[in-house]
């Protein structure tokens, strides 16, 4: 079948569209080493390469991707969230720099 | 499956293997590219690289001047090289440095002669070194003894997803039959820099690089400058990148999983087999021109949103495996792997078809990137100028 998106650790918490998503499908990704199917209803249009949210996210919270933390959660996360600039932040630069401001 | 782990390639006076046959017109300084652009349309066979440095440089930056063009002139893939100085002593020195490889070098110095002078002189020279250089054959040569390089740009998540990943499966390749591999990007690593020095393969290295981490974290921090902008870059986050952290995890995957041998400075020859860390700048044309300087003589290049960079000296090959990049940036792209992300190319797949492009190009088959002309030689400057 065509799946909607990849994941590439088994216990990351966004999976990557492979094509564009639209708001209200119910897509069926690919785990990529386990090849575990996982079925989300999307909430948002999500282009080709964006990520969509498989677990929820409560602010604060780090969001897991290749099994390591890119960033923790700014707002809270649903299901079937575009997971992207406005509900994502680094833990690195971006934060550091921002609450120094 | 590559059967055959050999291409046709160049054996030069130092013994090491090229893929390209080039005579290169090398600058010291910014002064000096009047000379070698009018040598270029006298003899228009020859490869000027004319740069903006050169001229009141100190210390490690001028260091790093010097490391570059010899090492851009000592490539393998050149043949022959004439320097080019407004002064003779620090254009001696670049002579000096190239003749160490045993190939054919020269240089002149414009002051004394001027332009018009020193450009029959050069042209003189260049004439003789490209009839020399067009003399040369091709041989059967073996894949461990070539030195590689390894960069993504404008990446997008379908490079930590698919393309990079599948140049990881090359790289591995590479390493387990003794060629040489580099990669670098050390702004870049940020966010994956405990995997990078989890592979390390010695104490020493690993302190090594974890000093070039380091270095560069305390020139953010020092500048007091918002990276935000800069990384990820715009195209990065239209293509769904979010943080550094992302963009790094990302990087990585095209590293393989071979243990990590050496540390290098900027431009740096490696002096072993295997895969080599380089600190380096993350923007493209800088990095290549440092991995030439190294000594590379192939360049594997995913992008997932369509960087389109290319080098003077050193085949670019181009990777993606974006669909959209695939069909709107199709002239740029050497190899769509974009069967990764439906499910219908297998990564080992990619992987072999990545080695067997590869291959073709090392013994002669021109990039998009050499076709459409895409020469950029770009110094890294590590400070200002006295």
């Amino acid at each position: 079948m065509a799946y909607g998106f990849l994941i590439h650790g088994d216990d990351d918490h966004v999976g990557v569209a492979v094509r564009d998503l639209t708001a209200g499908e119910t897509v069926t990704g690919l785990t990529q080493r386990s090849r575990r199917e996982v079925t989300v209803t999307v909430r948002d249009t999500i282009p080709l390469g964006h990520k969509v949210a498989l677990v929820a996210r409560a602010p604060g919270e780090p969001v897991l991707k290749y099994h390591e933390v890119i960033g923790v959660a700014t707002v809270p996360i649903q299901v079937g969230d575009h997971v992207h600039v406005h509900n994502l932040e680094s833990v690195r630069w971006g934060r550091k720099e921002r609450s120094a401001r | 499956m590559i059967e055959d782990p050999t291409f046709w390639g160049y054996r030069r006076p130092d013994g090491r293997v090229g893929s390209r046959n080039y005579v290169v017109l090398i600058p010291v300084d910014d002064l000096s590219n009047a000379v070698v652009e009018g040598v270029a349309h006298l003899v228009p066979g020859v490869v000027p690289l004319p740069h903006p440095y050169g001229r009141l440089q100190f210390g490690a930056d001028l260091d790093l001047l010097f490391r570059t063009l010899i090492g851009t002139g000592s490539n393998p893939n050149v043949a022959a090289a004439v320097v080019v100085g407004i002064e003779p002593h620090w254009t001696e020195r670049v002579v000096k440095g190239i003749q160490e490889s045993q190939k054919p070098v020269n240089g002149f110095s414009i002051e004394g002669a001027g332009d018009t002078e020193t450009i029959a002189r050069v042209a003189r020279q260049a004439r003789q070194y490209l009839q020399d250089a067009s003399e040369l054959r091709r041989e059967r040569v073996s894949i461990g003894e070539a030195t590689v390089s390894i960069k993504c740009g404008e990446s997008d998540t379908t490079s930590g997803l698919a393309s990079n990943p599948a140049v990881g499966l090359a790289v591995d390749w590479l390493v387990d039959r003794g060629a040489t591999v580099i990669f670098g990007e050390t702004s870049e690593i940020t966010g994956a820099e405990h995997i990078i020095a989890r592979r390390c393969a010695t104490e020493a290295v690993r302190a090594r690089y974890l000093a070039f981490h380091e270095d560069y974290q305390t020139l953010i921090r020092a500048s007091g400058a918002d990276l935000l902008g800069s990384q990820p870059t715009e195209g990065n986050i239209a293509g769904g990148l979010t943080t550094i952290e992302e963009k790094a995890l990302g990087n990585v995957q095209k590293t393989g999983t071979r243990p990590i041998v050496d540390a290098l400075a900027p431009a740096e020859r490696p002096r072993l087999p295997g895969l080599h860390f380089m600190d380096s700048s993350s923007a493209a044309a800088e990095f290549i021109t440092l991995m030439g300087a190294a000594g590379s003589i192939f360049h594997f290049f995913t992008t997932g949103q369509g960087n389109i960079v290319g080098n003077p000296i050193v085949p670019v090959l181009k990777v993606t495996a974006n669909p959209k990049t695939a069909q709107s940036m199709a002239e740029h792209i050497d190899i769509d792997l974009s069967g990764l992300l439906t499910l219908d190319l297998s990564l080992e797949d990619a992987g072999q078809a990545l080695l067997a492009l590869m291959f073709r190009t090392l013994s002669g088959r021109l990039t998009a990137a050499e076709v459409l002309g895409h020469k950029e030689f770009v110094l890294t400057k590590l400070y200002r100028s006295a």
